[in-house]
C-alpha cells in the first residue's frame, strides 16, 4: 500500500440519541482516497447515523473524525460541505417546484450584480452533467422527472459544492436495474475524476459489483472492513446477520382456490391527463401469489392504488370476493377484505409522528377490543403492539416510540405486522422489501408465502425481478399501462424471457392473456 | 339594474376599486411571502390594526404623517417579530399565537385610544395626518379629464403596485427570496444545503408584518383620517384568501385582491342606491367565498376535461 493518508478516519465514534438509544458504539471507520467503499448492515445497525455524523447532521456523543490525518470538528452540513463532503440522503432533499438547475445551485447560487444568474446556473449544471456523465435537463422541474433523475440531481448538487467525498445512502433502493447500471457508470467516472465514494446498500450483489472494500456493521458496532474481492456474498451476509441467511423460497405445491380479486378492463387517467392504465384485466386466486413484473413507471403504482381505493378508476371494474370495490374508499376496500403494503411507506404506510402502537391499529382503532363505547382501551392497544413487535421482530425499545425514529427496515416491519394481522382475503404487497435488509427480506418472503399457504390471495408488485420470480405462482408483466403477458408455468420461465416482455420486445395476444386470467 | 351598470362603468368606480383594493393588496403580498416561507401569517388583521392605530396617534402627536407611517410600520413589524419569536424560538403553535395577537390587537388598540382620547370607538376627535395623494405632489393631475380622478390616488396605492413587482423580484430573482421559497417547500432540503431555516422564516414573517402594516397605515391615514375600533373589518383575512385565489404568485395575488376590491367598491356604491345595506355589506365576503368555490370547481373541471379528452382519444 502507498503511504497516502486515509481520506476519512472516524475513530471510536459513539452516538447515543436523546431517547437513550445507542446507535453507534465505538465505531471506527476508515476510507482510502479514490476508493468505492461499501457500508452494509442490517436495518437499524447504525449506518445512516454514522454517515449523518460525518456529514454534520448529528453530533457524535464521543469519538474523533480525521480528514487526511487532520482532526476536524464537523458541527453542521455547512462545515462538511466546506471540507469537501457531500451526501445523497436516503430520502431525497430536493425542492420539487424548482428546476433542476435551481436545485443544483441552491444555497450557493451564482449572482450577477446581486441578482440570481439563471443562465449561469443552467450552464454550470449542464457542464457538471456532461463532465460526470449524469444526464439531466437543467430546465425541467424536479417534480416532473423520475426518481433516477432526481438522484442524479442530488449527486450534481454535491459535486457543485466541491465534494471530494461523496456519501450515497441506499442510492439504488429506488432505482430500476437500468438506472442502477447508469448510476454505477457515473460512480466509476467520479472515481476516475479523483473522488471518493461511500456507498450504503442492502443489495449484496451490487456491493460485490461496485465496491473496492466493504465495511460491515451489526448492532451499532463495526464488525469488520475487508477487501470486497476476498469475500463472497454469503460471507458478507453472515457477517451482517451473525448467522446463515437463505433467500431461497420454499413453497408447498399450489392449492389454488376461488378467484378473490377480479379486475376487468380497468382504465385510469392521471390528474395530469396521462392515460396510465389501459384495459387491464386479471384475477388473483385464493392461495396463490400473482407477481407483477415490469420496469417501474409502467402503471404498477397506479394499478395498486386504484385497487386499494387511493385513486379513482375512469372505467372498468374491480371485484373483491364478489363485491364491487371499483369506487370504494380505502376503508371500504379494507372492510371488503383487502390489506395493502404500500410502496411509499413514508407517506402511505405509516404516520411518522405517531407511536408504533398507534400505527399498528390505525386500520381498526374503532373496533373492539381497541375501542369500547367511546373510549380507547390503552391496555389492549399496548398488548396488541407488544405481541406484534415480538412476532415480527421489530427492533424498537418500546411500543411508545415514534415510528419516525425507526430505521427504514423496521418501519416496513410495522406496516407488514399491521397488514398481515388484519387477516385479509387479499394482500397487496407493493415493493415489500425495498430498503429492507436481507435478514428482514427473508422474513418478509416467509410471511408472504405463509399467507399464501393459508389461502390468502397475494398480489405482489416489485421492481426486483428476482423477487417476483422467486415468490410468484403466476407472473404478469406490465408495460406502458397494459398487461402484456400472464404466465402460469413459472418454474420454466427464465429472467431473460420475462425481460423481453418487460422491454416490450414481445407481447402475448389478448386471447392468450385472457386464457391465463 | 341600469343604475348599477352606470355605477360599475364610471371612472369613479375604477378609482374606488384602486382605493379599496390597496388595503387588500398590501397584506396579501405580506401573507404570500409568509405562506411561501412555510409560516403563514394569520395575524395580518391584527398587525394592520396595530399599525393603523399607531400611525394615527403618532402623526397626531408629532404632527407628521411621515413619522406616523414610520411608527405604524415599526410597530406592525415588531408585532410580527413577536409572532416569529413565539413560533420559531418558543415553538408555540403558529396559528394559535396569531389568533392571540389578533385578539390582543383588537382590544389593545381601542384601549390605547380610550386612554389617549377618552373615546371608546374612534379617534375622530383628533386631527390625524394623512399620507399624500398624487395631487399633493403633482397638483395639475386632478384636473385631467376622465383619468384625473383615477390617477389621483394615495401614494400608498402606488406603493402597493410597485411593491407587487418588488415582491415578485425578491421571491424569484434574489438569493434570500429563493432561499425563503425553498425553506417553505422543503425545509429539510434547505437545511441540508446550509440554509438557515429559522432565519429565513424570521425574514418571511417580518416582511409579511411590514407589508400588512403598510396596509394598516393606509386604512387610517389615506383611505380615511382616523382610527376606528376594528376598522380593518376582516381585510387581513380576505387577504389570506387572495393568496390562494392568486395561485400563490405575486401577480395572481394582485389580481385576486383587485377582484375582492371591486366587490367591496360595488358594495360601497350600491350603498348610495336604495339597496338594503345589510345585503350590500356582505358582498365582499360573499365574493370571497364564491371566488374560492369557483376556483376549486374550475380546477376540478380542468382535470375532468383532460380525462374525458383521453377517454375519447382511446
Ligand atoms: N432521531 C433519532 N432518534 C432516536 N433514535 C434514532 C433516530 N434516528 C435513528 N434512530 C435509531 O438509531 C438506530 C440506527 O438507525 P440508522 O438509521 O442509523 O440505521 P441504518 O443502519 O441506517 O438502518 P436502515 O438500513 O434501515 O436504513 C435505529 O435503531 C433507529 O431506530
Ligand atoms: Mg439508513
Amino acid at each position: 500500500m502507498s503511504t497516502e493518508p486515509l481520506i476519512v478516519a472516524m475513530r471510536q465514534i459513539v452516538k447515543v440519541y436523546p431517547n437513550g438509544l445507542r446507535a453507534n458504539d465505538h465505531v471506527t471507520f476508515e476510507v482510502r482516497p479514490r476508493e468505492i467503499h461499501a457500508l452494509v448492515g442490517e436495518n437499524g445497525a447504525g449506518k445512516s447515523t454514522l454517515m449523518k455524523i460525518l456529514y454534520g447532521l448529528e453530533k457524535p456523543t464521543a469519538g474523533a473524525i480525521y480528514l487526511r490525518d487532520q482532526l476536524v470538528h464537523i458541527d453542521s452540513p455547512h462545515t462538511a460541505i466546506a471540507l469537501g463532503i457531500g451526501m445523497v440522503h436516503q430520502n431525497f432533499m430536493l425542492v420539487p417546484s424548482f428546476t433542476i438547475a435551481e436545485n443544483v445551485v441552491l444555497g450557493a447560487e451564482p449572482l450577477r450584480g446581486g441578482v440570481l444568474d439563471r443562465k449561469a446556473a443552467i450552464a454550470i449544471t449542464r457542464e457538471l452533467s456532461r463532465r460526470y456523465g449524469l444526464e439531466v435537463d437543467p430546465e425541467a422541474t424536479v417534480d416532473a422527472v423520475p426518481v433516477g433523475v432526481r438522484q442524479r440531481v442530488e449527486i450534481l448538487k454535491a459535486l457543485y459544492r466541491g465534494a471530494e467525498i461523496l456519501i450515497l445512502d441506499e442510492p439504488t433502493a429506488v432505482l430500476t436495474p437500468q438506472e442502477t447500471q447508469e448510476l454505477f457508470a457515473a460512480i466509476r467516472q467520479l472515481v476516475d475524476n479523483g473522488k471518493t465514494v461511500i456507498f450504503i446498500s442492502h443489495k449484496l450483489r451490487e456491493v460485490k459489483e461496485i465496491s473496492d472494500r466493504v465495511s460491515v456493521m451489526r448492532n451499532a458496532r463495526m464488525v469488520d472492513t475487508v477487501e470486497t474481492a476476498s469475500v463472497s456474498e454469503e460471507q458478507i451476509a453472515r457477517m451482517m446477520v451473525g448467522r446463515e441467511v437463505f433467500l431461497q423460497v420454499h413453497k408447498p405445491p399450489l392449492q389454488r382456490g376461488e378467484p378473490v380479486l377480479q379486475v376487468r378492463d380497468l382504465e385510469y387517467v392521471s390528474d395530469a391527463g396521462v392515460e396510465v392504465l389501459k384495459r387491464v384485466s386479471f384475477n388473483v386466486y385464493a392461495g396463490e401469489i400473482l407477481g407483477i413484473a415490469g420496469v417501474e413507471g409502467n402503471g404498477q403504482t397506479e394499478l395498486v392504488e386504484v385497487i386499494a381505493g387511493l385513486r379513482r378508476a375512469v372505467s372498468g371494474c374491480v371485484l373483491l370476493g364478489g363485491v364491487d370495490i371499483t369506487r370504494a374508499s380505502p376503508r371500504q376496500v379494507r372492510r371488503a377484505g383487502a390489506a395493502h403494503i404500500p410502496e411509499d411507506r413514508l407517506t402511505n404506510g405509516v404516520a411518522l409522528s405517531a407511536t408504533i402502537a398507534e400505527n399498528l391499529i390505525v386500520d381498526r382503532f374503532e373496533q373492539p377490543p381497541f375501542t369500547r363505547g367511546l373510549l380507547m382501551q390503552p391496555r389492549h392497544i399496548a398488548q396488541h403492539a407488544e405481541r406484534l413487535i415480538e412476532q415480527f421482530a421489530i427492533r424498537a425499545p418500546s411500543a411508545e416510540l415514534q415510528v419516525g425514529m425507526l430505521s427504514g427496515g423496521n418501519m416496513q416491519k410495522v406496516v407488514l405486522a399491521r397488514e398481515l394481522s388484519a387477516r385479509p382475503k387479499l394482500l397487496i404487497a407493493a415493493q415489500p422489501t425495498r430498503g429492507v435488509d436481507i435478514g428482514a427480506s427473508e422474513f418478509i418472503y416467509d410471511q408472504l408465502v405463509r399467507a399464501r399457504n393459508d389461502g390468502v390471495a397475494v398480489l405482489l408488485v416489485s421492481a426486483d425481478l428476482s423477487e417476483v420470480m422467486a415468490l410468484s405462482d403466476r407472473i404478469a408483466v406490465m408495460k406502458d399501462g397494459r398487461l402484456t403477458a400472464i404466465f402460469s408455468n413459472t418454474p420454466h420461465l427464465s429472467e431473460e424471457e420475462i425481460g423481453y416482455y418487460m422491454l416490450g420486445v414481445k407481447h402475448m395476444s389478448a386471447e392468450e392473456i385472457a386464457a391465463n386470467w | 339594474m341600469e343604475q348599477v351598470l352606470n355605477v360599475v362603468f364610471s371612472t369613479a368606480f375604477l378609482a374606488a376599486v384602486l382605493r379599496v383594493s390597496t388595503p387588500l393588496i398590501l397584506p396579501a403580498l405580506g401573507g404570500l411571502i409568509s405562506e411561501l416561507g412555510g409560516v403563514i401569517n394569520i395575524a395580518l388583521e391584527g398587525i394592520m390594526l396595530i399599525a393603523a392605530c399607531a400611525g394615527v396617534l403618532v402623526s397626531v402627536w408629532t404632527r407628521s404623517a411621515g413619522l406616523g407611517l414610520l411608527a405604524g410600520l415599526a410597530l406592525g413589524t415588531l408585532t410580527s417579530l413577536v409572532l416569529a419569536f413565539f413560533h420559531l424560538n418558543l415553538k408555540a403553535d403558529l396559528i394559535l399565537a396569531a389568533i392571540a395577537l389578533n385578539l390582543l390587537a383588537s382590544g389593545g388598540t381601542i384601549f390605547v385610544v380610550y386612554l389617549v382620547t377618552g373615546d371608546k370607538s374612534s379617534t375622530s376627535r383628533l386631527v390625524s395626518g394623512q399620507m399624500p395623494f398624487l395631487r399633493d405632489i403633482i397638483p395639475t393631475i386632478a384636473d385631467l379629464p376622465t383619468i384625473g380622478p383615477i390617477l389621483n390616488q394615495n401614494i400608498l396605492t402606488y406603493a402597493a403596485f410597485v411593491l407587487t413587482a418588488a415582491v415578485a423580484f425578491f421571491l424569484y430573482r434574489t438569493r434570500p427570496g429563493v432561499h425563503l421559497r425553498a425553506v417553505g417547500e422543503n425545509p429539510e432540503a434547505a437545511r441540508s444545503v446550509g440554509i438557515d431555516v429559522r432565519r429565513m422564516q424570521y425574514l418571511a414573517l417580518i416582511l409579511s408584518g411590514a407589508l400588512a402594516a403598510l396596509g394598516g397605515v393606509y386604512l387610517s391615514m389615506g383611505y380615511v383620517k382616523f382610527f376606528a375600533r376594528d376598522m380593518t373589518g376582516g381585510r387581513g383575512f380576505i387577504a389570506l384568501a387572495a393568496i390562494y385565489l392568486g395561485a400563490r404568485h405575486p401577480l395572481g395575488v394582485l389580481v385576486a385582491a383587485l377582484v375582492f376590491g371591486a366587490a367591496e367598491a360595488l358594495a360601497i356604491q350600491l350603498g348610495n342606491l336604495r339597496v338594503p345595506t345589510q345585503l350590500v355589506q356582505i358582498i365582499p365576503y360573499a365574493a370571497t367565498i364564491i371566488a374560492l368555490v369557483l376556483y376549486a370547481i374550475a380546477q376540478r373541471q380542468r382535470v375532468a376535461a383532460r380525462q374525458r379528452k383521453f377517454r375519447q382519444a382511446a
